[in-house]
C-alpha cells in the first residue's frame, strides 16, 4: 500500500473529508517526509510547520463538526519565496530580502486559505526569479530529485523538486520566461503557466510584471487543475486581471477524444533540441495522433527574434522593480544611520547578487534616453508582432505542441558561467510569456540515463481547458503520475 | 549676435519669457491616487497614513483611483485642453528616499501621448482694477498656452533639522503624502512679468476652487516651479518656492542675475537652481546636462485606460459653473457692473458667499455693494496686517454669515434704514457676530413703517388731546404738531411719510 505522501492531494483530501485519515496525521507525514528528503534537495529556504500543524488541528474540527470544508480541505502547498505570505519571510532567495516578512498575504494565498488549503512553506529559486536553473539562490541550488548532481530547472526549482520528490503535492511556481515549466520538465512535473491575466499577481514580487503570471505545479492533472481553480479570477487588487469564466474541469477520455482538436507541431523547434528531446516529443506526437487527434506541423516565424524580445523587455522591468530594494525600510538586518542616503544605497544594493545585478544594468541600459527607441520600442514591437503570429497560428491550431526544453537536465555549475548560453535555455519557454498566452509543461518519458524529458503545449488566451484536457490524454496513455525518483 | 545686436536688444530691454509648472494635489479626493489611504494626510502622525501599496512594499500593485482620472480631465476641460482616448501611465526612475519604489509613477509625453490632457490654453476673468497693469497685456492676459496636464503621485516628505542638508546628521521621512493624486500643470513660456504670472497663480487657484478638486488653503496644495529666460537666451528653472508671493520675489531676483551676467557677457547656464527664502535669492543646484537620467518606461501594472467620448462628455456635464460662465450670468442675470461682478467671482469663496445671501434675500446689487465695498474693505485690511496665510484671501477671519449681509441688505431696501446707521449696524454686527436685526431690536433704531403701531400711537395722542381734532379743521399746522408727538414718543423712528398720511386719515375720521 502507498505511503500517504505519495498520494494525489485528491485522493487524500477525500479521505480526510470522509474522516478515514485526519488532516494532522497527513500533515505530520507530509513534516516527516520534507525532514528526510529535503537535506538532499534543498527546495525549502523556510517551513511553516508549527502553524500548519495548528491548522490541520481546525479542519480536523470542522470536519467532525460537520461544517463544510473547501476544496483543499488539509492538504499542503509550498510557497514559492517570491509570494507574499503574511507573517512568513519572504527572501526571494536574496540577501537583500532575508528579513523581509510581509505583512499580507498574496491574493493566491488568500485563496488557498480560504480552501483550507495549508501553506506548508516557502520554496527556493533562483534570485528573484532571475535564472533558469535554481542556482542562483542566496541559500545555495536546489538539487534534481532524479540526480542530486545535476539542476532541477529554475526559477521555480523547489517548487517543482518539492512535488517531484514527493514531499508535498502541490506547489506554486511563477513563470516569467518559462520558470515554472522548465523545472516542471526537469523533475517530471506538470506546471502550467497560465494566461497573463488570469490569475493575481497581487502579492508577487515583480521580476517583469508584463510578462509573468503565477501557476500551479502538481504530479497529476487532477490535482493541478484543483489549484488552478483556486487561483484563477479576476481580482480588484490587481488592474491587469480580466473577468472571464475560470472553472476548468478534468474530463473523460472519451469526451475529449470527441472534441477532436488540431494540434499544430513546431517541428523546427523539435528538430533543434538534443537528440533524445527530439525522438521523446516526436513519440508524444505519434501518441495523440494514434488517439485521433489531428497533427500537423507548423512553424512560428518570428520565433528566432523572441529571445532578444525578451530579455530586453524583462530586464528593463526588472531594473525598475527592483529599484525599491534600499534596506531603507525593510530588508536585511542593517540601519542606514551615520550613511549619506547615497553612499547607503549603494552599500545596499551591493546585496544583490551578480545575475541580478547584470539584469538591472542591462535593463538600465536598454531604457536610456539614447537608447529607449533602439532597444527597449523596437521589443515592444517584436512582442506585438509575435502576438499577431500566434493569433494568426490559432486561427488554424487549438494547440501548439512543442519540448519544454530544448535540452536534458546538466549538471551543477555547468553552465553559470555562461549567461548567453543560460538565456538561450528559455528561447521556447518565453514565447507564452511575450504572447500573454497559456502553457503547460507535462511529462513526456525518461531519456536513457533517466532524465525526464516534458513536452509543452500552448493555447490561445484563456484557452486552458484545451491544455488540461491533452494533459488528460497524456496522463492517461502514459501513467506519468507513477515516474517517481528514487530518494 | 553681435554685441551691437546686443546693445540695441538690452536698450529695449530684453525680452524676458517665463513659463510655469504647477503641481495641484486633489485634496477633495477621498482616497490616494492608487491606494485606500486617505488623500487627507495632514491630521495623521508620522507615517501612519500609509499602507503597504503606498509604501511600495514588494508585490503590491498600484490600483489606479478612478475619481482621481475624473479630478485631472475637469481640470484639463477648465484649461482647454484636448484630452486624448487613451491615456498611459509612465514610470520615471530616480533613487530618493521619499520615493518608496524609487521610482514616480506619473505621465510621459516623449513616446506616445500618455498624458490625460495636451496643448490647451486659458482665458482669464481678469484683474478687477479699473486700471490694468501696463506690462499685463490684454492679449498675453487672455491666452496662456498649456503644454500639458498630467496626473501623478506625490513622494512623501523629508525633513531635515538643518536648512543645509549637507550639516545634518540625520533626516526624517514621513510618507503620508507619498501617492497622494498630484496633477502637474506645465504652460508654454508665456508670460513676460512676475505679476503677469501672480495674478495666473491667483485665478487658477481659483479655479482649482471652482472645479472642487483642491482645497489651496492647505498647506503645500498648490505649488510652483518657474523656468526664466531672457533675450531667446537659455532657460534656467528655480524649485522649492514655497508661495506665490515668493514665486513673484524669485523671478525679480533671477531676471537681474540674468541681466547683470549678460552685462557682463558672462553666459547664462541651462541649470536648475533653488529659491533659498531667507536669503531671497536663487542657488544652483544642478546643471542641466548632467541631468538625471529617469529612464522612463510604460507603467506595467496599469493597463491603458480608455476614456472616449462618453467619459468626457459625461465630466463635462458634471462639472460646476465655472469663473467665466458665473461672471456672464452676473452681468447679464443679476446685472450687476462689470467691475463688481469681476471682484466676486475672481474669489470662489466670496462669489459662493454672495449666493447664499442672495438665497436669503434676492436683491443682487444691494447685497453685492454690501459685499465689495464694505466687507471686502475690512478683509483687505486684514490682509494688509498679515492675518491670512498661503495662497488665498481668508473669509475666514472674518466671522460673518452670508444672512447677515442679507438682512442689512433687506432692512436698507425695505424697511427704508438710513445707510450710514446701516454701516454702523454692520460693523457691530461684523464684530459682535450677532445679527443686525437683532441689534437693531436691542437698539430701538429700526424705522418703524407699519401702519399698525404708528395708528394706535395716533389715537392715544388724540384721546389725551381730543381738543386737536377740532383745531386741526381750521389749523393745518395741528399735522405738524401731532408728527412732532410722534417723533417724541418713537426717538424719530417713523417715516415720516406714512406717519404723515396717516395722521391726516386719522383726523379726517373723526
Amino acid at each position: 500500500m502507498k505511503s500517504l505522501h505519495e498520494l494525489p492531494a485528491c485522493v487524500v483530501s477525500r479521505k480526510i473529508k470522509e474522516q478515514e485519515i485526519t488532516a494532522e496525521e497527513y500533515i505530520s507525514t507530509i513534516i516527516e517526509r520534507i525532514r528526510q528528503v529535503d537535506h538532499k534537495i534543498n527546495s525549502f529556504i523556510s517551513n511553516n510547520f508549527e502553524s500548519a500543524l495548528s491548522k490541520s488541528r481546525t479542519i480536523d474540527k470542522k470536519i467532525k463538526e460537520g461544517l463544510n470544508t473547501g476544496l483543499l480541505a488539509g492538504i499542503p502547498v509550498g510557497i514559492k519565496d517570491n509570494i507574499s505570505v503574511q507573517g512568513l519571510k519572504n527572501t526571494c532567495a536574496s540577501r537583500m530580502l532575508s528579513e523581509y516578512i510581509p505583512p499580507y498575504n498574496a491574493t493566491v494565498v488568500s485563496k488557498i486559505e480560504a480552501q483550507d488549503g495549508i501553506v506548508i512553506g516557502k520554496l527556493n529559486m533562483d534570485e528573484f526569479g532571475m535564472g533558469t536553473t535554481s542556482e542562483y539562490s542566496a541559500f545555495g541550488p536546489v538539487r534534481n530529485p532524479w540526480n542530486l548532481g545535476y539542476v532541477a530547472g529554475g526559477s521555480s526549482g523547489g517548487s517543482a523538486a518539492s512535488v517531484a520528490s514527493l514531499q508535498i503535492p502541490l506547489s506554486l511556481g511563477s513563470d516569467t520566461g518559462g520558470s515554472i515549466r522548465c523545472p516542471s520538465s526537469f523533475c517530471s512535473v506538470i506546471g502550467i503557466k497560465p494566461t497573463y491575466g488570469s490569475v493575481s499577481r497581487n502579492g508577487l514580487i515583480s521580476y517583469s510584471n508584463s510578462l509573468e503570471q503565477i501557476g500551479p505545479i502538481a504530479r497529476t492533472i487532477y490535482d493541478l487543475v484543483t489549484l488552478l481553480n483556486v487561483i484563477s479570477g479576476v481580482d480588484p487588487k490587481d488592474n491587469t486581471t480580466l473577468p472571464k469564466n475560470y472553472e476548468y474541469k478534468t474530463d473523460h477520455v472519451d469526451h475529449i477524444l470527441k472534441k477532436k482538436y488540431k494540434i499544430g507541431v513546431l517541428n523546427d523547434l523539435i528538430d533543434d533540441s538534443e537528440t533524445e528531446v527530439a525522438e521523446n516529443t516526436r513519440k508524444k506526437v505519434k501518441q495523440l495522433k494514434d488517439r485521433g487527434c489531428e497533427m500537423e506541423d507548423t512553424r512560428i516565424p518570428l520565433s528566432n527574434y523572441a529571445l532578444a524580445s525578451y530579455y530586453v523587455i524583462a530586464t528593463a522591468e526588472a531594473s525598475s522593480n527592483l529599484s525599491r530594494f534600499d534596506n531603507l525600510r525593510y530588508g536585511y538586518q542593517g540601519s542606514p544611520e551615520g550613511y549619506e542616503w547615497n553612499s547607503y544605497f549603494s552599500e545596499s544594493r551591493s546585496k544583490f547578487g551578480d545575475e541580478v545585478k547584470l539584469r538591472i544594468l542591462l535593463g538600465s541600459y536598454v531604457l536610456s534616453a539614447g537608447y529607449f527607441g533602439k532597444y527597449y520600442a523596437k521589443a515592444q514591437k517584436l512582442r506585438s508582432m509575435i502576438k499577431r503570429e500566434f493569433d494568426i497560428l490559432f486561427n488554424k491550431y487549438d494547440i501548439l505542441l512543442l519540448p519544454t526544453m530544448p535540452v536534458l537536465p546538466f549538471r551543477l555549475g555547468e553552465k553559470t558561467l555562461q549567461p548567453i548560453e543560460n538565456y538561450n535555455l528559455d528561447v521556447y519557454t518565453i514565447l507564452a510569456n511575450l504572447a500573454g498566452i497559456p502553457a503547460i509543461s507535462i511529462p513526456g518519458g525518461l531519456s536513457k540515463e533517466g532524465f525526464p524529458i516534458g513536452v509543452q503545449l500552448i493555447a490561445n488566451a484563456f484557452g486552458e481547458q484545451k491544455l488540461i484536457d491533452v494533459a488528460v490524454l497524456l496522463e492517461n496513455i502514459e501513467g506519468f503520475e507513477t515516474w517517481i525518483p528514487k530518494i | 549676435m553681435d554685441s551691437k545686436d546686443m546693445n540695441n536688444r538690452m536698450k529695449m530691454g530684453p525680452e524676458l519669457k517665463i513659463g510655469l509648472e504647477i503641481h495641484c494635489q486633489l485634496t477633495n479626493l477621498q482616497t490616494k491616487l492608487f491606494c485606500d489611504c486617505l488623500s487627507n494626510y495632514r491630521n495623521s502622525p508620522p507615517n501612519e497614513n500609509t499602507c503597504p501599496i503606498c509604501l511600495g512594499l514588494p508585490g503590491t500593485l498600484p490600483l489606479l483611483n478612478k475619481r482621481a482620472v475624473e479630478f485631472a480631465s475637469m481640470i484639463c476641460m477648465a484649461f482647454n485642453c484636448s484630452i486624448p482616448e487613451k491615456i498611459s501611465f509612465y514610470r520615471k526612475n530616480y533613487f530618493y528616499p521619499d520615493l518608496p519604489k524609487n521610482y514616480q509613477t506619473t505621465q510621459y509625453n516623449s513616446y506616445e501621448l500618455s498624458s490625460i490632457g495636451y496643448e490647451g490654453f486659458i482665458e482669464f476673468v481678469g484683474e478687477s482694477k479699473s486700471k490694468p497693469d501696463a506690462s499685463w497685456e490684454r492679449s498675453e492676459r487672455n491666452n496662456i498656452r498649456i503644454t500639458r496636464v498630467q496626473l501623478e503621485e506625490d513622494p512623501g516628505k523629508i525633513t531635515y533639522d538643518e536648512d543645509k542638508s549637507a550639516a545634518n546628521n540625520y533626516s526624517l521621512i514621513d510618507y503620508n503624502r507619498a501617492g497622494v493624486s498630484l496633477v502637474e500643470i506645465v504652460t508654454e513660456p508665456d508670460f513676460s512679468s512676475p505679476i503677469a504670472v501672480r495674478t495666473f497663480l491667483n485665478e487658477i487657484v481659483n479655479l482649482f476652487e471652482y472645479l472642487g478638486v483642491t482645497d489651496p488653503s492647505l498647506e503645500g496644495s498648490v505649488r510652483c516651479d518657474v523656468n526664466v529666460s531672457i533675450g531667446g537666451g537659455k532657460k534656467v528653472e528655480i524649485k522649492n518656492i514655497s508661495s506665490f508671493k515668493e514665486v513673484e520675489k524669485s523671478i525679480y531676483y533671477e531676471t537681474t542675475r540674468q541681466k547683470t551676467l549678460i552685462m557682463h557677457d558672462i553666459d547664462v547656464r541651462p541649470e536648475t537652481r533653488h529659491w533659498d527664502e531667507k536669503r531671497k535669492v536663487t542657488v544652483a543646484a544642478r546643471s542641466k546636462e548632467e541631468e538625471e537620467e529617469y529612464r522612463y518606461f510604460p507603467e506595467p501594472d496599469i493597463p491603458k485606460i480608455i476614456l472616449g467620448n462618453k467619459f468626457v462628455s459625461r465630466v463635462r456635464t458634471s462639472m460646476p459653473e465655472l469663473p467665466l460662465e458665473r461672471l456672464k450670468r452676473y452681468i447679464e442675470v443679476c446685472k450687476i457692473t462689470e467691475h463688481t461682478a469681476k471682484i466676486l467671482v475672481n474669489d470662489k469663496r466670496i462669489s459662493d458667499f454672495f449666493e447664499e445671501s442672495l438665497s436669503c434675500y434676492n436683491s443682487p446689487i444691494e447685497i453685492s455693494n454690501w459685499i465689495v465695498n464694505e466687507l471686502l474693505t475690512k478683509i483687505n485690511e486684514k490682509d494688509r496686517q498679515g492675518l491670512t496665510n498661503h495662497n488665498v484671501r481668508g473669509l475666514d477671519i472674518l466671522s460673518v454669515s452670508p444672512s447677515q449681509v442679507a438682512e442689512i441688505a433687506k432692512l436698507v431696501e425695505v424697511k427704508s434704514l438710513n445707510r450710514t446707521i446701516a454701516r454702523e449696524i454692520f460693523d457691530k454686527s461684523l464684530d459682535s457676530g450677532t445679527s443686525p436685526l437683532k441689534i437693531i431690536d436691542n437698539l430701538e433704531i429700526e424705522k418703524i413703517s407699519d401702519e399698525g403701531p404708528i395708528i394706535k400711537i395716533i389715537q392715544d395722542i388724540l384721546k389725551s388731546q381730543p381738543q386737536l381734532i377740532e383745531q386741526s379743521r381750521s389749523n393745518p399746522n395741528v399735522i405738524n404738531y401731532v408728527l412732532g408727538l410722534i417723533m417724541k414718543e418713537t426717538k424719530g423712528r417713523v417715516n415720516p411719510q406714512i406717519a404723515l398720511n396717516l395722521i391726516k386719515e386719522s383726523l379726517e375720521d373723526n
